[in-house]
């Protein structure tokens, strides 16, 4: 029984049963993961980044938690390319920091929600779900109106964050988003937001 | 005379009662909101996504972890014979780690959001806990050094590597870039990003609600059943599989999404092999309490704990055939999922922590419980409210996953979603209900808990004189 007698001398030096757990949880992480992530984003070159309307919209999407209950993740399954639209393509995301695929459908899929309702329909529902949709069970979001976009002021440092993130964002891109904010509320950038997703595609990107 | 230092167990076990209370009445709230969604008056803080996202918080890194280092540091002093290393820095933890709750709850429910599932908490949060879990490492590991027994006894093993994995998962995930105090971006995008975090919240399931609460079993089970663990071999075995296969399945939270198709195999193929060490485990735990059948009649302690393996074997059947990929066409994206996390959250995590505190309570006190009667009470409330739970979400998500992709003669989609969306009415309903069953059945545990307790205080436990080799538990 000699495996027994390794394992009596593990469970008795605290270093190497620390030393022992860290290699063996390891090993799955560095093939699965270390790859993907050595693998780079390559970001197309017909692929413009989020405006900075839009990229407000994502981040308050992000802030009320929206991912909770819709996806962003379409799956090459036929019931679903009807429903919501052409499968989604990992190029789709290269500037989704994070990921926004979600894990659940209290609502429906979102990704490809881009241009299929009108900004009017997006204010009514935003303001009041169930004024537009009677069996809505989504939370009412009536501060989008109130609220001016860009509150605390950080918009710029944000766009600059993820240009050293390798998003192409020029110097007059930034300088000029505090006046594309300007004037403008949540509740336009969250529009803004929604109706450019699923159009940001490459040529090739989908059938 | 050294004794153990047994308050520090105390205030973490307190602390993660109150989480549980609190962090389960957001649960019940957010599930009466599917119900009536207008009962968030118009509050950005009480909005489902804030809300569901300070209840996962709450439960899982208030409730479970303080539960987790309660017990940690309870048993890893008794079956090392020493006081704890460091009892400073165990406090030091306690209040940082009770601090990093209360203001990651508020930052939650003021909107700072990291975006990334179950580990929403921002920036200086994440430095705040990777401070406090290194310090748990050195605390932990600093008292199995100094032990007394030749052995380190086999709950450490699976409570060190809830320890370093963690470590290792959090510190990767949390890879990001500062814009300002609440805000940041994740070094990760897309498709990356999507499989770094499934790596780090599967695991985060594996090694903190499976690995970290399976060294709670192998303490308080064979104390309380007052039997030896069945095979120490099997033990060894089922550990360092566990250990090897968990953090290959992450990638079954991704199937038919955009990430490579053999990882999303290889991630299945490594979830289905999970199930032999799971079970190896669950088997140990079977055969432990069955010399023990009698005392399982009459003892509360021992009945939650048998009764959270019974779904601890349930969960980890569950969780492999939710990672074949023709069944998750269908489960993925329903309420099934949130069925399955339930089944494990509720019926074993929750559980085999309730049967502890009855276990740990009368003997920190020096009194007898104050109630056993209540303590029935509370048992039969969680098992009905767990049960409930899984039906309901069962039901609800078998539902959506059918209907959803059912179609007509013509290929069309057969169902509206808003139709699907509905129909789940009568399951969310019944769904609230078992929450407040769970709920009410923690509120009786606290009572009864607090009672015990009353005009007592924590007694003194002296580690033995002469140390026993081999005799570790």
């Amino acid at each position: 029984m000699s495996w027994l007698s390794l394992h009596h001398r593990l469970e008795r030096n605290t270093g190497l049963l620390i030393f022992g757990i860290l290699l063996v949880s390891a090993i799955g992480g560095l093939v699965q993961v270390l790859p993907i992530v050595a693998e780079g984003t390559r970001i197309p070159a017909d692929m413009a980044p989020y405006t900075a309307l839009q990229l407000e919209g994502r981040d308050i999407y992000i802030r009320e938690s929206c991912s909770t209950c819709h996806t962003q993740q379409i799956r090459p399954l036929l019931a679903e390319v009807k429903r919501y639209g052409p499968y989604s393509h990992a190029e789709e995301f290269v500037y989704d920091r994070p990921f926004l695929w979600g894990s659940k459908r209290t609502g429906p899929d979102l990704h490809r929600v881009g241009g299929r309702y009108s900004d009017a329909w997006h204010r009514l529902h935003l303001l009041d779900p169930r004024s537009v949709v009677p069996a809505s069970i989504m939370p009412a979001y009536p501060w989008f109106a109130t609220h001016p976009a860009d509150r605390n002021g950080s918009i710029q440092a944000r766009m600059r964050a993820l240009a050293m993130l390798g998003h192409p964002y020029t110097d007059a891109d930034i300088a000029a988003a505090p006046a594309a904010l300007a004037g403008k509320t949540e509740l336009d950038a969250v529009i803004a937001y929604l109706q450019c997703l699923g159009l940001n595609r490459t040529g090739k990107a989908s059938p | 005379m050294k004794h153990y230092e047994d308050r520090v167990v105390a205030a973490f076990m307190y602390c993660s009662v109150l989480w549980a209370l609190l962090g389960m009445a957001a649960g019940v709230y957010v599930a009466a909101e599917l119900v009536w969604p207008t009962i968030d008056g118009g509050w950005p803080a009480l909005t489902f996504g804030r809300l569901r996202t300070a209840h996962t918080t709450l439960v899982l890194f208030g409730f479970g972890v303080s539960a987790l280092i309660a017990t940690a540091f309870y048993s890893v002093q008794r079956t090392s014979h020493v006081r704890l290393f460091a009892p400073g820095l165990a406090w030091a933890i306690f209040y940082a780690w009770q601090a990093t709750i209360v203001l990651g709850a508020v930052s939650i429910l003021a909107g700072w959001n990291a975006g990334k599932e179950y580990a929403e908490l921002e920036w200086p949060f994440d430095l705040a806990i990777a401070a406090a879990w290194v310090s748990f490492a050195v605390v932990f590991f600093g008292t199995i050094a100094k032990r007394k027994i030749e052995a380190i006894y086999i709950s450490n093993w699976f409570y060190g590597a809830l320890i370093i994995v963690v470590a290792m998962l959090h510190i990767v995930n949390s890879l990001e870039l500062p814009v300002t105090l609440g805000k940041s971006y994740s070094l990760f995008a897309g498709a990356q990003d999507a499989v770094v975090q499934w790596w780090y919240g599967h695991n985060a399931v594996g090694f903190l609600l499976t690995g970290g609460f399976l060294g709670m079993l192998y303490y308080f089970l064979p104390k309380q059943a007052e039997q030896p663990i069945w095979s120490y071999r099997l033990s060894i075995v089922a550990f360092w599989a566990f250990v090897y296969t968990y953090i290959w399945a992450g990638p079954h939270h991704l199937h038919y999404t955009a990430i490579p198709e053999w990882l999303q195999s290889l991630g299945m193929v490594m979830s289905l092999i999970l199930l032999a060490p799971s079970w190896a485990t669950m088997v140990n735990g079977i055969m432990t309490v069955s010399g023990a059948a009698k005392k399982l009649k009459t003892d509360p302690a021992l009945k939650f704990i048998v009764l959270a393996l019974a779904f601890y074997g349930l969960a980890t059947f569950e969780g492999p055939m939710l990672a074949i990929k023709s069944v998750n066409v269908f489960s993925h994206f329903t309420e099934w999922t949130i069925g399955h996390v339930h089944s494990g959250a509720l019926g074993w995590n929750a559980l085999i922590t309730f049967g502890t505190y009855y276990f740990m309570v009368p003997r920190m006190a020096g009194a007898p419980l104050h109630s056993v009667r209540l303590a029935n009470v509370h048992f039969w409330l969680a098992l009905a409210g767990t049960m409930l739970y899984v039906l309901a979400m069962w039901g609800a998500g078998v539902s959506q996953g059918v209907l959803w992709l059912s179609l007509d003669d013509l290929g069309e989609v057969r169902f509206s979603f808003n139709d699907v969306m509905a129909a789940m009415k009568p399951y969310y309903l019944l769904r609230f209900f078992a929450g407040l069953l769970f709920l009410a059945g923690a509120v009786v545990m606290a009572w009864n808990l607090a009672r015990t307790f009353a005009g007592r205080r924590s007694i003194v436990v002296a580690p033995p004189m002469a140390a026993q080799a081999g005799a570790a538990a």
